[in-house]
């Protein structure tokens, strides 16, 4: 950095990169969607014991089918940052083969939630049997499908850098991509602990 | 095929919405066939449906807004013409079925869609210029964000024709709002079409947030940010913190009505309760995502129109900045009848009067910034005084409302109806038209007239008096708000003064409209070929009126508050140089995303409203293409050419010549 601009306050130098700008109004985004969630949490909690006579959470879930779940996941953000250390590297071939990894976990994840869904909703356990079914399935529910469209964004970058190569802005976009798989990940620990685990008790 | 859809949705028995649908269709038709013959087709989509311009996108959001004062009002005038026919034995011309369905729209048409679109379109025109940057963050989000919003609009319109509208209120409280209470689509059309314009407001505020923290002119440090760029950035925050859970309450409340889920239902365990906590988490942020802008349009107004910089500009700030946070923490002051207990009631009234500080701050702060000033009295400034004076009676019954025992006596009254109009009307309204008569000249490049300016204001200001003074103290005697009918005839002289001050409110809003028609028909006598016509303090006045498409032709350099008036009146030889030289201008291209996507959710949301699945999946799916075909087009820009500039800059002399 040189001299003259260390002289310069920070927010005094004029408008950021676009690489910055794009990033930061990602982040907003982010977090206005992790407010999303945070209203999901609440309505959670407040519904969690409201089970009308049915089934609770410890009789429902299998924490065994839960803890593969979150291993995927967890493992699928650190393929996802191996995938973006590749993209700094400009390693094609590595990119493409970190991303497939992702995907495969991430897939796995929505395929365990999604039979894990199944099953309850067979044995009559849906979301209109009570309160608290209602709360976890929108719960789990939009975390599933955020993770969906995870799963279809990344397929669609893979796609733009086949046809478009890594240009500035689709780099970008993956980045951005990696932001909203961890972000995930963040979430799903509040599920995690707040719904599946808080069942114990 | 059509779910629910049939011809019996049309109300043939009811002349009033059918009378009035028909005359909108055909003016509507009238319209886009005046477009047709005159062949302003490829001038319309070109210049503005696909314009990715903020100050073309921002003045889209006023006319909107505008539109939907006049829709919003009409709905008004027949609430307030009712009650004052409505006493004793007379049953008044709206039955109630159809007077609830009225006052549920007037709310959420005026908040939404009129305080909401103007004060997004006041910041879209305003806050880069302010800033001295080009454009904003993202601007075909911009665009995107501003057809969202004109989509829920439509929606709620259509809502008029096709079907029926909620008759639960602006919030739409459950349990009434649950299917097993309001079976009809009516609440289906209020949550679809707010979630559309939410969607669009949610991406407006990320958009603005990004705006001002990342994209400022060199040398504007925040301490130097223009006070309306500073309760923009607040009111942008607000919405980034607040309006998604708006969105997850709706989302809930859908989930109910149509997968049968049981959030807030009286039965299996749902909580209608946990709605209300919910709603109000976002709305009472909700009206200070409103008010904060307005503040800062008189403050912009009130310093220029004094003539002095504006009287505290660090505590301004820190005031806007402290009702910012203090707003996520009164939500509960809404219901205090709700049975949460003294103790919790007590800790949010107290939070509540405490709000009444920072805002009291910013009241002495316009006062003393006159104080010793040369205020110069125009129409700008009439609306400031008039907000001054309103603002503080109704702020004054807002910390009486919030006295929880005094709210037990007061709640779901016309007191405080009349509270809530006080401050809305006096403070987000009086601030919108401010900022709407103080900015048509940079807009439009000539100014409004200021004998039919006044006459307006005189007509809102005594309106507003006649028409709530009388709504305190009916509320006092006991009558309640959404009263559609009332025994007590004693009740009904005063009744009377409000119909009558609604009618002098409809004088103003058409002095309004003739200000419009004759500054447009005199336009060549008032140009304003200065681009600085009130004698100005901040950047948007150092560019030519109207500005080109990319703002500055050379980036400022800002080296204090007020720069513009520095530039006019400091000393010059100590400023540093200005930026460099405009090499390298780039403009975003116009882009039809934001109108084609408005287009898709429109299909979509009607027929989710109307349980048309088929229909619904193919509007997601074109929405879906859409993106990515927008996705894979990276050349976005378009390069601003010597040539252009010296073009425009030909053009603007031979205007002033």
């Amino acid at each position: 950095m040189s001299a003259v601009a260390d002289e310069i306050p920070i927010s005094e130098r004029g408008p950021a990169p676009t690489r910055i700008v794009v990033s930061f109004g990602f982040w907003l985004f982010l977090l206005s969607d992790i407010v999303v969630f945070s209203g999901l949490f609440a309505a959670y909690a407040v519904l969690a014991h409201r089970t009308a006579a049915g089934p609770s959470g410890a009789e429902l879930f299998d924490l065994k089918r839960v803890f593969i779940e979150t291993c995927c996941l967890l493992a699928s953000s650190f393929t996802c940052g191996l995938c973006i250390l590749a993209l700094e590297r400009r390693a094609l071939s590595i990119i493409y083969a970190w991303a497939a990894v992702t995907f495969v976990l991430g897939a796995a994840f929505v395929s365990l939630e999604v039979s894990e869904f199944a099953g309850m909703l067979s044995q009559g356990n849906g979301p209109s049997r009570s309160a608290f079914l209602s709360a976890f399935f929108a719960l789990v529910g939009t975390h599933g499908i955020h993770v969906t469209v995870g799963l279809c964004w990344l397929a669609i970058m893979m796609a733009q850098i086949a046809t478009l190569g890594l240009k500035p802005k689709v780099a970008q976009r993956l980045v951005c991509f990696s932001l909203f798989w961890h972000a995930l990940d963040l979430v799903w620990i509040g599920v995690f602990t707040i719904v599946y685990l808080g069942a114990r008790t | 095929m059509f779910g629910k859809l049939s011809l019996a949705a049309i109300p043939w028995d009811q002349p009033i919405p059918l009378i009035t649908s028909i005359v909108i269709i055909v003016g509507l038709i009238s319209l886009l066939a005046l477009i047709t013959y005159k062949g302003w087709w490829p001038y319309l989509w070109r210049e503005w449906l696909t314009s990715t311009d903020h100050k073309r996108i921002g003045v889209m959001y006023v006319i909107l807004a505008l539109v939907m004062l006049v829709r919003g009002f009409s709905d008004a005038i027949m609430m307030r013409s009712q009650l004052a026919l409505a006493a004793g034995t007379a049953a008044g011309y709206l039955p109630p079925d159809h007077y609830n369905q009225i006052f549920s729209a007037h709310g959420t048409i005026m908040i939404f869609f009129v305080a909401m679109t103007f004060v997004i379109g006041l910041m879209n025109f305003v806050v880069p210029l302010q800033l001295g940057v080009r454009d904003v963050a993202f601007p075909v989000l911009n665009s995107v964000s501003f057809w969202l919003t004109a989509a829920g609009v439509l929606l709620v319109n259509i809502s008029l024709f096709v079907g029926e509208f909620a008759r639960t209120g602006w919030l739409a409280y459950p349990p009434l709002s649950e299917l097993a209470y309001s079976p009809g689509v009516g609440v289906d059309y209020y949550l679809w079409s707010l979630q559309i314009s939410g969607l669009g407001t949610l991406l407006a505020g990320i958009n603005f947030t990004t705006t001002i923290l990342k994209l400022r002119a060199p040398g504007m440090g925040y301490g130097r940010m223009p006070v309306f760029c500073w309760t923009a950035l607040a009111s942008n925050l607000l919405i980034v913190a607040a309006f998604p859970i708006l969105t997850a309450t709706f989302a809930m409340l859908l989930l109910d009505r149509y997968l049968g889920f049981h959030f807030f239902t009286n039965d299996a365990g749902g909580n209608p309760m946990m709605y209300i906590n919910l709603i109000w988490a976002w709305g009472h942020p909700e009206v200070y995502i409103l008010i904060l802008p307005a503040f800062g349009v008189f403050s912009e107004v009130i310093a220029t129109f004094s003539g002095k910089p504006l009287f505290g500009y660090r505590s301004m700030v820190i005031a806007t900045m402290a009702i910012c946070m203090l707003s996520f923490l009164v939500w509960l002051h809404h219901f205090f009848t709700m049975g949460a207990g003294a103790n919790v009631n007590a800790f949010f009234g107290i939070m509540t009067m405490i709000i009444a500080v920072p805002t009291g701050v910013k009241v002495f702060n316009w006062l003393f910034t006159m104080y010793g000033g040369t205020v110069r009295f125009s129409s700008p400034i009439y609306w400031s005084l008039g907000f001054m004076v309103t603002f503080v009676i109704g702020g004054m019954t807002g910390v009486l409302l919030a006295i929880p025992p005094a709210d037990f006596v007061l709640h779901n009254s016309l007191f405080l109806v009349a509270h809530f109009h006080n401050v809305i009307i006096g403070g987000v309204l009086f601030g919108a038209m401010a900022g709407y008569t103080y900015w048509f000249p940079k807009a439009f490049g000539f100014t409004l007239d200021e004998r039919l300016g006044k006459a307006s204001f005189w007509c809102w200001f005594i309106g507003f008096y006649m028409a709530f003074m009388p709504l305190y103290a009916l509320g006092l005697r006991g009558a309640t708000r959404r009263m559609q009918h009332y025994a007590d005839l004693s009740w009904q002289p005063m009744m009377l003064i409000a119909l009558a001050g609604a009618f002098v409110i409809l004088l103003g809003m058409i002095f309004t409209i003739a200000q419009l028609v004759y500054s447009i028909k005199t336009r060549h006598l008032r140009r304003d070929t200065s681009g600085d016509p009130w004698n100005g303090r901040t950047l948007e006045w150092s560019t030519p009126s109207p500005p080109p498409p990319w703002n500055f032709t050379r980036m400022p350099q800002v080296s204090g508050i007020d720069e513009f008036w520095f530039m006019k009146h400091g000393d010059k030889t100590s400023r540093p140089a200005a930026a460099d030289a405009h090499s390298d201008i780039h403009l975003p291209k116009p882009s039809p995303l934001g109108f084609l996507t408005a287009f898709c959710a429109v299909i979509s949301g009607f027929s989710l409203i109307w349980h048309i699945g088929w229909l619904a999946l193919i509007g997601i799916a074109a929405a879906i293409a859409l993106a990515l075909r927008h996705s894979w087009d990276l050349d976005t820009e378009l390069t601003v050419s010597d040539k252009d500039i010296a073009a425009f800059e030909t053009r603007a002399k031979a205007k002033s010549a």
